[in-house]
Parts: structure tokens; sequence; C-alpha cells
């Protein structure tokens, strides 16, 4: 559905965007993973032909941005960082002068408007002035304006940026529920974000492309082999933690046992393992069959943080989530 | 053109849902009306010292009222027109709003000549404050309506014009004052160019007297339709109009 080449964005002193390369299948929800300031609005803009590429191509449902822009235009939806809301409109004399933009018309725009307001649950503020909407509300009349026109392609800069938690909770799961009708490219800073709604994610640094993978391989990639976490204790006596891992290195595809906690009589390690799905179960059965209480036993997967830290080789900067100091 | 439309809409809908488009029309009727109570006074004036001194000869309204009322208009209307351009793109830039219009499926000339008009119309509306005055004309003396239609197509044509220099100032910034500010000063220089010719006769002077706004507006408040002066206004409208969609196109490579 969006095919993008070699892309680049230059400005007078910066390289903004610098030889980006991705496809995205039709029906993918895609997410665009960067820290600020890496490329990712920019990039957005060149698919969305607000920008015109310095070099290298992008065509989106088979047209070119640079060659057919109308066509491009007609399917693709795009919110903005900021919705791009008129303050002085109403929300359906907004979404019907977009849908007029988009090229929509009669019967149809007043189906296509009443559609929107209820996916994106705007009907109750139909009749209300949007710059006399919350913030939570804009963004989703914002999510309106973009699918107004059925667009094939979905473009998303930062959709829960500015949202309180329930908002964005909201509008992840609607994001998600469009899926199945659009392919969404949504960029983001936050990193669960993605684990959460996305399949794929790109990941891209200081305009560069860092990694293409869908969510489960990286997450695979960056470790090469599962970890378990365990946590044993003794029923009746205090455990002794040396003896403990030593028993568990002994069971065969335990590549490293590490030590992680010790409280009172419960001992938490963490295994990491070489082998495939039996390796648990020998776990488990090496600690029942020493007469300890096995507690829990779970499998652990990096998290796209970590992932990301390691892929990227520096820090995540998220300057929203630094916490404020309260003075009393 | 079916997006012109829809563009030229939503531009008057701003204008008439905010105080801007009240304001103006309340300002222009009021400064009209004054101008026209004048002129109507002069008028009753010197009639009657006529009639005294024994001349018989009949006042002519078009002479001694529309005329001169026509060119008054088009010096007020200087005043006016950068508050009516200052916000058409300016405003765009700063919400955002123009990534909107610019990622929809419409010709950025069809952005652009949508908003001229939206300007033109409410433009003309001012000038349906001064119809409303020259309808007593009509109502209480004889006066010749040809040289009026004549007088109003000049004040569109050069309102026109200036509308659409302002229209392109108003893509070169995201401040709505800045670009009223110059729209202010480029109106008053355009206006204030022809004062070179009442002393100075070499060539830049003539080209300079030429560029100015109001010395095209004579022929036309006398009622005359001159070409030249006609195909002045249509070039200087094309032109702005032409760079406001350079300076459209620039704003994408550029920002």
């Amino acid at each position: 559905m969006i095919n993008v080449k070699d892309l680049t964005k230059r400005y007078a002193r910066t390289t903004a965007v610098d030889h980006i390369s991705f496809e995205v299948a039709q029906g993918q929800i895609v997410g665009f993973l960067g820290p600020n300031g890496a490329g990712k609005t920019t990039t957005m803009r060149m698919l969305t032909c607000f920008l015109p590429p310095s070099s290298g191509t992008a065509t989106v449902a088979g047209f070119d941005v640079l060659e057919q822009p109308l066509q491009v235009k007609k399917r693709i939806g795009y919110l903005p960082e900021t919705p791009p809301i008129y303050p002085e409109m109403s929300t359906s004399e907004y979404l019907r002068f977009v849908g007029k933009l988009k090229g929509l018309s009669g019967a149809e725009l007043d189906r296509r408007v009443d559609y929107v307001c209820g996916r994106c649950a705007v009907a109750e503020v139909k009749t209300k002035l949007l710059g006399k909407l919350s913030k939570g509300y804009r963004q989703r009349v914002g999510l309106a304006q973009a699918i107004i026109h059925n667009p094939d392609v979905l473009i998303l800069d930062e959709p829960t940026a500015g949202l309180d938690p329930k908002q964005i909770n909201e509008t992840r799961d609607l994001i998600k529920d469009l899926a199945g009708d659009h392919t969404i490219v949504l960029s983001t800073h936050i990193l669960p974000e993605v684990e959460q709604t996305c399949q794929q994610v790109i990941i891209i640094n200081r305009g560069k492309l860092v990694a293409t993978d869908s969510v489960r391989n990286l997450q695979a990639r960056a470790r090469g082999a599962e970890s378990v976490l365990i946590e044993v204790a003794g029923r009746t006596d205090v455990l002794d933690p040396l003896m403990v891992q030593r028993k568990l290195e002994q069971v065969p595809g335990i590549a490293r046992v590490v030590a992680k906690q010790e409280l009172d009589s419960r001992l938490v390690f963490e295994l990491e393992t070489s082998k495939g799905p039996f390796v648990r179960g020998d776990v488990a059965r090496a600690v029942v069959e020493s007469g300890w209480d096995l507690n829990e036993l779970r499998p652990t997967a990096m998290s796209l943080e970590e992932i990301f830290l390691q892929l990227t080789g520096e820090d995540v900067s998220k300057p929203e989530e630094t916490p404020v100091e309260v003075h009393a | 053109m079916r997006n012109v439309w829809i563009i030229c809409r939503k531009e008057l809908r701003s204008y008439f849902v905010s105080p801007v488009a009240y304001i103006l029309l309340i300002m222009f009727g009021l400064i009209f009306g004054f101008f026209f109570w004048n002129a109507l006074g002069a008028f009753v004036f010197e009639s009657i010292q006529s009639q005294m001194s024994g001349r018989s000869f009949p006042m002519n309204l078009n002479e001694w009222i529309i005329r001169p009322l026509l060119s008054n208009v088009s010096v007020i209307g200087l005043f006016f027109i950068p508050m009516i351009t200052m916000r058409l793109f300016a405003e765009e830039k700063r919400t955002g709003t123009i990534e909107l219009l610019v990622t929809s499926p419409v010709r950025d000339i069809e952005i652009i000549l949508g908003k001229w008009l939206a300007s033109v119309a409410l433009y003309a509306c001012l000038l349906v404050f001064t119809a409303l005055n020259f309808a007593f004309l009509f109502r209480y003396g004889n006066p010749d309506w040809k040289p009026l239609l004549v007088g109003y197509l000049g004040l569109l044509l050069q309102a026109g014009a200036l509308l659409a220099i302002g229209t392109f100032i108003s893509t070169l910034t995201k401040n709505q004052i800045i670009a009223g500010a110059v729209t202010f000063g480029v109106c008053l220089l355009l206006w204030v160019l022809e004062w070179v010719s009442g002393y100075e006769t070499a060539a830049w002077a003539r080209v300079l007297a030429y560029m100015s706004v109001i010395t095209h507006f004579e022929s036309f408040g006398k009622g005359v339709l001159d070409s030249k002066d006609a195909v002045f206004y249509v070039t200087v409208i094309f032109l702005g109009l032409f760079f406001t969609a350079r300076s459209m196109e620039s704003l994408r490579w550029r920002s």
C-alpha cells in the first residue's frame, strides 16, 4: 500500500530524513517510532504530499507523491500533530467542509458525516463550536476528519499526544478498530503504544532507519532466546540460594541462571534458555522434585523500550514524562 | 471550480461568524455616511447660492456628488483592505489548518482563488453601503446611472488588485498583525506614488506614477471605461495571485 524508497529530505543545513526505505502492506497498523526530532513528522509530511522529498520516491496506493499528488491526496487521511480545526466552526459544519474538500457531496456526504461522528464518538458534540471542545474531543474530531472520505491509508502524527490516560486508551482502541478498513501509519515516541497497537514497527533515529520488523520479531531478535523468571520457596526450611542455583543450572537447556531477589524463604531467579518450550516443564519438574514450591514461572519478553535503547544506543528522550514538582 | 466555491464559502463564513465583517461594515458605513452627508450638504448649499446669484444652469449630481464620493471610497478602501486580507493565510499557517488544505485533493490555485474571491465579496458588501446612500439620489434626483456603474466596476477592479497583493503578503507570515501592517504600508505607498508626477517628468517618475493604483481610477470615477486602466488592474490581480501561488509552493520547499 505504501512504498518508500531512499526517501530523503534535506534542509539548508540539516538532513531531516536520510535515505529511508520501507514498505507497508494493506490493512496493517505500522508504528513509526523515534525520539523527538527523529524525522517522523517530516516523513509523514512527505507521504501526504505536504512536503516534497529532496530525493528518493514514495508511492501510496500505487501513485507517486511527486507525480500524482492529487491521486495520493484522495486516498490519504491525515491527522497532523495538532488537529487542523477551525475554532469558529461547529463539529458538523467542520466535518461537512472537510468532506466537501475531499470530494464528497449530497447524500453521500450526509451519510459519511453521520458515520464518522458515530465511529469517533463525537455525535454528542455535533453542534458545539470546535474552539470550545476539550483536547480529547478535538483529537477525535481530527480523527473523524481523517476518515471522512474512507481513505485507503490513514496517517496519524502522534495521535495520543497531550491526552489523559483514559483518552489515550480510547484513542488507541479506536485506532485498532479502524485498522480493518484502512492501512494505518502512526507515529509516536511512546514505546508501549507501539507494543499495544501496532503489528509492525519502523524505528528511526536522527533521520536514519534503525530497524523495521514486526513487533514480535523485533523482540525475539533483540534477545535471541527466551528468558524465564521463576520464584522458588522452601516448604519448611530456609533455602540456600547457591544450592537452588546449582540445581537449576543442571536442568538441560539452561544457559545461565541469575539470582534476582531474596525474600525470606522466597528466591527469584532469571533463567536464560537456549532450547525450546520444554525447558519450562523441565525447570518446574526439577524444582518440585527437589521438594521446593514453585510459586511463579513466567517467560519474560524484552520490552520495546529495551530494544529501542539497544538499537539506537542512546537514551530515549521523553520530556513530557518527567515528573512535575508540585509545591504544597 | 467546485473547490474554489467550497473554499470561498468557508472564508466568507468565517468573516461573518466572527465580528470582523460586522466591524468593517459598521465602520465603513459610518465613514461613508459622513462623507455622503457632507457632500450632500455642500451640494445643497452651492445650489442655493447659484440660484440666488441668478445662474440658471442645473447642477449635475454625478459631477458634484457621485464622482468625488467614488474617489473617496477608493481611498477609504486602502485602509480597509489590509483588515480584510491579513488573516487569509497567516491564520491558517498559525493554527496549522493550512496542512489540512494542502493535503486535501485540491489545487493550490483553487485555494488561492477561493480566498481571494471571498475577500472581494466582502469588499463588495462594503460597497453595498455606498449604494444605499446613492439610492437616495435616485429617489429625489435624476443622476445618470451608467457612470456610477462604471465607477463601481473600477472600485472592484482596484480593490481586487490590492486584495491580491494583500493575499500574497498574508502567505509570507504566520502573524496577522505583520501581514496587516505590511499590506497597509504597501497600499499607502501605491497610493502616494503618483505624487512624484507633480514636480518631475523624467521617465522614472512617469513609471512610478503609472504604478500608483489611484491614477488608474480617475477615468473610472468619471464614468469612462478605459481599457488601459482596466488592463492595469487585471495585470496587478494576476501578478498578485501568481506570486501567492509561488509563495505557497515555496512554503512547502522551505518549511
